[in-house]
């Protein structure tokens, strides 16, 4: 179609996983991702799909482990208490390794928390979250595009190296309203003979399982998925550099808090503020490397997070603790400010040398 | 239009249709007008973007606002205020009623319905953007408008064409959407009673009844 459209985040993240030939949808409402289950209600049934909202979130995650199974693409979404309640079901597909896309539209925690946006649920989605050795593929959109093109991407990385996905999106970028572009994408071909789809007794079952009794087989197992985990490191990092090329301060941010300091780096430059941003858009794996050679010649950054300092950790050990790393955050719900963002820099600016 | 304005102007639409940004302006563009006006958030489904973002510029306006005691907090409880029966059966000044989106949306406004058939000096409009991915063509908006009525239990009397793209909207996008503003309005039998945009843009528009807007900034507006 790709004429421009108005929508919401959420919504523009329904519709692409359906243009993504995602025709299994199993969630249970909370805010502030509604409209995207809302959108799946009205869309599925109209084009032969599945919507379904389950008795819980626990009764979800294990559902989309079930079709996940069967090799289909098939997702989930909520929001923090949500996922904190899917987190038993994640745990178990990556350890069957199969492909799903799991949708957060973070809120404020811990506990029931607010309805209002919030990133404090970096170290579940990028640490693993749920138990055993694990790793989420985990996707960072900044505006409502790219909730719909990291939508696409997600299934697809989801099934070329067959671990899970998450889309960690907040409140905000569920709720803002923008124009967006969707095209019908021709998934990309992956190898689903693992699936479970029936032999037609001509070939030997397949198993869909994380169960093993056999320590020795389970420890090959973990060493095996760790061996893809490598490989998605190796090749599948993203991220977005701002005006970095002569920057002697770095910001580092991503979704809504990205868009936040966006507007204070340009400022800042008017002050005559050497500063640019990188912006993580996969936070697992994390940009490590561009990190690091940004520690060459920046003299300090300033990580901007709508959390108590989550994503931060993640600098100092990609930088090796080589420069100072401060922080600037708001938690609970509320959102840093560009001129908060602004005066961050400058005091960076001023006591860093 | 302020002129002719009815007693009771009630807004509602599909979701995200702009339906709240067209009540504020034209609550502030009958009190310009120098009419006694109050407005009235009846929104108990979305928990966002509401009318009580605007309460600052309503109140220097002396627009008195009525909305949920929990409106823009965190306490997501779809209740209505009770002074909301006092707007539709005192009669000495104008009203605007924010309904929230589709029928759902819609279902709250039921309940004062017959004290606004009982007077009969309303106009309730259907606000449509034609850039919404569910009501692209006048077909499915129409789709919408019928879901609406049958859940309030009261017809639209107009329809405000209100097709944007944001920020991002130019003349020519509004433009493109006139005939099928004009298709809805046969199909439905209903004038179009003005087309809505952002001032800016207003001023590059040809169509007639053309009604500009101030819309508010938002703080992760990239201004680059």
């Amino acid at each position: 179609m790709a004429e421009k459209v108005l929508m919401k985040g959420n919504e523009a993240i329904a519709e692409a996983a359906i243009q993504a030939g995602c025709r299994h949808y199993f969630g249970y409402p909370i805010t502030p991702q509604t409209e995207l289950a809302a959108y799946m209600a009205k869309r599925m049934p109209k084009i032969g799909g599945v919507f379904l909202q389950a008795e819980s979130e626990i009764a979800a995650i294990n559902m989309v482990y079930g079709v996940a199974g069967t090799g289909k693409r098939v997702m989930t979404s909520s929001s923090s208490p949500g996922i904190s309640l899917k987190q038993e079901g994640i745990s178990y597909i990556a350890g069957a390794d199969l492909p799903a896309l799991i949708i957060n539209v973070q809120r404020g925690g811990p506990g029931l928390g607010g309805i209002q946006p919030s990133q404090s649920d970096y170290f579940q989605a990028t640490k693993g979250g749920g138990h055993g050795d694990y790793h989420l593929i985990v996707l960072a959109p900044a505006s409502v595009q790219e909730m719909a093109d990291l939508t696409v991407k997600g299934f697809d990385l989801s099934e070329k190296y067959r671990v899970p996905a998450m889309l960690l999106a907040d409140g905000t970028m569920g709720q803002m309203m923008e124009p967006v572009e969707l095209s019908e994408v021709t998934p990309e071909p992956h190898d689903k003979s693992w699936a479970v789809t029936g032999t037609m007794g001509k070939r030997k079952h397949n198993i869909i399982n994380s169960l093993y009794l056999n320590p020795e087989k389970l420890e090959q197992k973990n060493y095996e998925r760790y061996e893809r985990y490598a490989q998605i490191e190796k090749n599948e990092c993203m991220w977005e550099e701002f005006l970095m090329e002569d920057a002697q301060f770095c910001v580092v941010a991503f979704g809504i808090a990205a868009r936040v300091s966006k507007n204070a780096v340009i400022a800042a430059r008017k002050e005559g503020i050497k500063v640019g941003m990188i912006r993580p858009i996969t936070l697992w794996p994390f940009p490590e490397k561009v990190l690091a050679k940004a520690a060459e010649t920046c003299k300090a950054f300033l990580s901007v997070e709508l959390s108590m300092g989550q994503m931060i950790e993640d600098v100092k050990l990609s930088i090796d603790c080589k420069r100072p790393v401060r922080l600037c955050n708001r938690t609970g719900g509320m959102i840093p400010s560009p001129d908060q963002v602004l005066d961050s820099i400058r005091q960076m600016a001023k006591e860093v040398e | 239009m302020s002129a002719m304005a009815k007693r009771i102007t009630i807004f509602a639409g599909h979701y995200g249709s702009g339906k709240t940004n067209l009540a504020v302006n034209y609550a502030l563009h009958l009190r310009r007008a120098g009419e006694a006006v109050k407005i009235a958030d009846l929104d108990i489904v979305n928990p966002y973007f509401r009318t009580k973002d605007s309460a600052r510029e309503l109140e220097e306006a002396g627009i008195p606002l009525i909305s949920p005691a929990f409106a823009n907090s965190n306490v997501d409880l779809p209740a209505l205020p009770q002074e909301i029966y006092g707007l539709v059966q005192q009669r000495d000044f104008k009203v605007i009623l924010d309904v929230g989106g589709d029928d759902r949306g819609a279902y709250a406004l039921g309940r004062y319905v017959p004290y606004i058939l009982e007077e009969n000096d309303y106009e309730m409009i259907f606000v449509t953007n034609f850039y919404r991915p569910l009501t692209t063509t006048p077909e499915d908006a129409l789709e919408v408008m019928r879901e609406i009525e049958d859940a309030c239990k009261i017809r639209f009397t107009a329809i405000a064409n209100n097709s944007n793209l944001g920020n991002l909207t130019t003349a020519q996008n509004v433009e493109a959407t006139r005939e099928k503003a004009q298709t809805l309005s046969r199909l439905s039998g209903l004038p179009i009673l003005m087309t809505s945009a952002q001032q800016e843009v207003a001023r590059n528009l040809s169509c007639d009844n053309i009604f500009p807007m101030i819309l508010q900034e938002k703080y992760y507006d990239i201004k680059e």
